[in-house]
């Protein structure tokens, strides 16, 4: 990769299954060293694009380069310089967790002189030293996804591409899974590329692509895009709740709503206004919460919809489509 | 599980500070071997982990030798046929070799499938490897895994009358790899097109009975009526077959009329196929198939 040079540059990128457009012409580029996260809910798009940038799928139009090297024209240099860990699992089961680092090592071409010490280190580095023997089969869930990333890892690639990482992960399991990528990106001087459906996931990146619909609605990093909502959310817990709704509506101009129990609106600068609240709402008011915009705020204001609405549409159409196109 | 956990949380966090850094060379020749032998060597693995496999390969064709064999032999005694002097046992032996072989590598090649079920062929896939690495090692590797299954077989030679001569055992393996070779290439052409394993099981088996039927494997090729005559000589399982048979058969001490009774070779219209043929069409069959089989993985992207 040309020293200082993006680690992935994309212009144009579209990609066609059929009559469905699940990729439409997009543009971005990641810095090295940098997290980038890939947002967005199944069927938005983002698989399709990781796909692309991995060689796994030739774009219909448009360009990407990945560590320096295009994905279509120069496809085995781009292979070499990354790794991957998909979503699905692509681990034998029937191998133990060293042979199937060992494999991997043959397969990249790892010198046989760096290959002990390389696999021993990346083993260390999610923790499965000590289960290597044993049998990739029965590793948990857990262990298998870090056993995956440790293999992605093998080869040093410049860029690791993580899809859907944490997916089908318990909370626990996931949250040691991010402490490894946050460690890992220290230590070998890696971008890391990953896409994820998990808002709260997504804070953990230098900088994220919310996209929807197979188009990229916004590009910033976590704060930037939580900023840049200016609402907060503030929920009250009052005597009589329908007379506060009206009183919000009449006096501040704002609608609200009865969510989980609590009267619920979003305003600028919420903490300030709560004094406000207090002395003109005129229902008394038994407790209040002002929370800031969380990344799912961000979703509904660039989207108009939840993440979760937004993937019960899309993702059915999609899936077919990806479907039918995919061997 | 809880330990797990507790790795987990406290990750080695000495080892992440020096980091060995390995380059990964440019892709050429030398990669591609090493491709092909770790695909080979993963086949091998696994065959040996899977010592069920290696036992429940071995009671179909037991039950043949022994069963079938010692069944069908009485009935030929009591006919009073030139079956006298030949044990019937001894006469499908190869026969019963070839389809252990047959069986053998037909599952090896399943393993793509299979591999493509639970996503390891991903990862083959992904590798700055050529395809035809990949397809090479699977063919080669499923080759070798089946004349280990085939060297089993060959143990039991004394209970069908086959003497344990060291020249015949090693000319049967060699001829043995080669058709596990061609078989697995067929094996792996078919894999690439199929994506489910009960899809490809029920198609190997449908193509798998009538070529073992039509193949000489359990009764000679002479003197059968026209229409079977062109059968089995349409049949690339005849070839492989048939070299095994002659082999087991040069090594016994038999009259020239019971040789040219159960040893009659493959003749096309009168015309008896030399063996070295035979071994050069089961060869042919076999880089043809691999041929396809790699046109089918590069192309599939």
């Amino acid at each position: 990769m040309p020293d200082g040079g993006p680690a992935v540059e994309v212009v144009g990128l579209t990609k066609r299954f059929g009559d469905v457009e699940a990729v439409r012409g997009i543009d971005f580029t990641v810095r090295p060293g940098e997290i980038f996260g890939f947002l967005g809910p199944n069927g938005a798009g983002k698989s399709t694009t990781i796909n692309m940038l991995c060689t796994l799928l030739r774009p219909t139009s448009g360009s990407a380069r990945v560590a320096g090297y295009d994905v279509v024209a120069e496809r085995d240099s781009v292979r070499r310089n990354i790794g991957l860990v998909f979503q699905d699992p692509t681990l034998d089961g029937y191998l133990s967790g060293e042979q199937n680092l060992r494999f991997h090592a043959e397969l990249y071409g790892v010198p046989r002189s760096v290959t002990g010490a390389r696999i021993r280190q990346v083993l260390e580095m999610v923790g499965l030293w000590e289960r290597r023997g044993d049998l990739a089969q029965t590793y948990s869930g857990g262990m298998k996804r870090r056993l995956e990333i440790a293999r992605g890892l093998l080869h040093s690639p410049r860029v690791l591409f993580l899809d859907e990482p944490t997916v089908g992960l318990d909370p626990q399991t996931r949250a040691s899974i991010w402490e490894y990528i946050r460690q890992l990106q220290a230590a070998e001087e890696i971008t890391i590329f990953m896409t994820t459906h998990y808002m709260d996931e997504a804070e953990f990146c230098g900088r994220i692509a919310i996209m929807d619909s197979g188009r990229i609605v916004a590009l910033d990093t976590p704060e930037a895009l939580k900023a840049g909502v200016g609402k907060d959310r503030v929920r009250i817990q009052t005597a009589d709740d329908a007379a506060a709704i009206a009183a919000i509506k009449e006096r501040f101009d704002l609608e609200a709503v009865v969510s989980e129990g609590a009267v619920t609106f979003s305003v600028a600068s919420g903490e300030a206004f709560v004094p406000r609240l207090f002395a003109e709402l005129g229902v008394p008011i038994r407790s209040v919460n002002v929370a800031r915009p969380s990344l799912d705020d961000v979703f509904m204001s660039f989207t108009g919809s939840t993440i979760r609405d937004a993937e019960a549409s899309a993702s059915d159409h999609m899936r077919m489509a990806m479907r039918a196109a995919r061997r | 599980m809880a330990r797990t956990a507790e790795t987990a949380q406290a990750p080695d966090t000495a080892a992440v500070t020096e980091v060995v850094r390995v380059r990964v060379p440019e892709r050429g020749l030398r990669q591609d071997l090493r491709a092909v032998k770790i695909v080979l060597h993963r086949e091998l693995i696994r065959f040996w982990r899977d010592k069920l496999r290696m036992v429940s390969g071995l009671v179909q064709p037991v039950l043949w030798l022994l069963v079938m064999g010692t069944g069908l032999s009485s009935l030929m005694a009591g006919g009073g046929g030139p079956a006298g002097a030949v044990n019937l046992k001894t006469f499908i032996f190869p026969g019963v070799c070839a389809m252990s072989v047959m069986f053998t590598a037909m599952f090896s090649a399943g393993s793509i499938v299979w591999d493509r079920e639970f996503g390891f062929l991903r990862e083959m896939l992904v590798a700055p490897v050529s395809r035809s690495a990949i397809v090479v090692g699977k063919c080669i590797g499923g080759a070798f895994v089946a004349t280990l299954q085939g060297a089993v077989i060959v143990l039991l030679a004394g209970l069908a009358g086959v003497p344990y001569d060291p020249v015949l055992l090693l000319q049967l393996l060699g001829l043995m790899f080669i058709g596990a070779f061609a078989l697995t290439g067929f094996g792996v052409m078919m894999a690439a097109r199929i994506t489910s394993m009960q899809s490809f099981f029920g198609l190997m088996q449908m193509a798998m009975m009538p070529m073992m039927f039509l193949s000489g494997a359990l009764y000679p090729l002479n003197g059968l009526p026209a229409w079977l005559t062109v059968l089995t000589r349409l049949n690339p399982l005849t070839y492989a077959v048939d070299p095994l048979r002659h082999v087991v058969f040069s090594h016994l001490d038999l009259s020239p009329q019971l040789l040219r009774t159960f040893d009659p070779g493959v003749t096309w219209g009168g015309w008896t196929v030399p063996m070295w043929l035979e071994i050069l069409i089961v060869l042919g069959m076999g880089f043809a198939l691999m041929g396809v089989a790699i046109a089918e993985f590069s192309r599939a992207d």
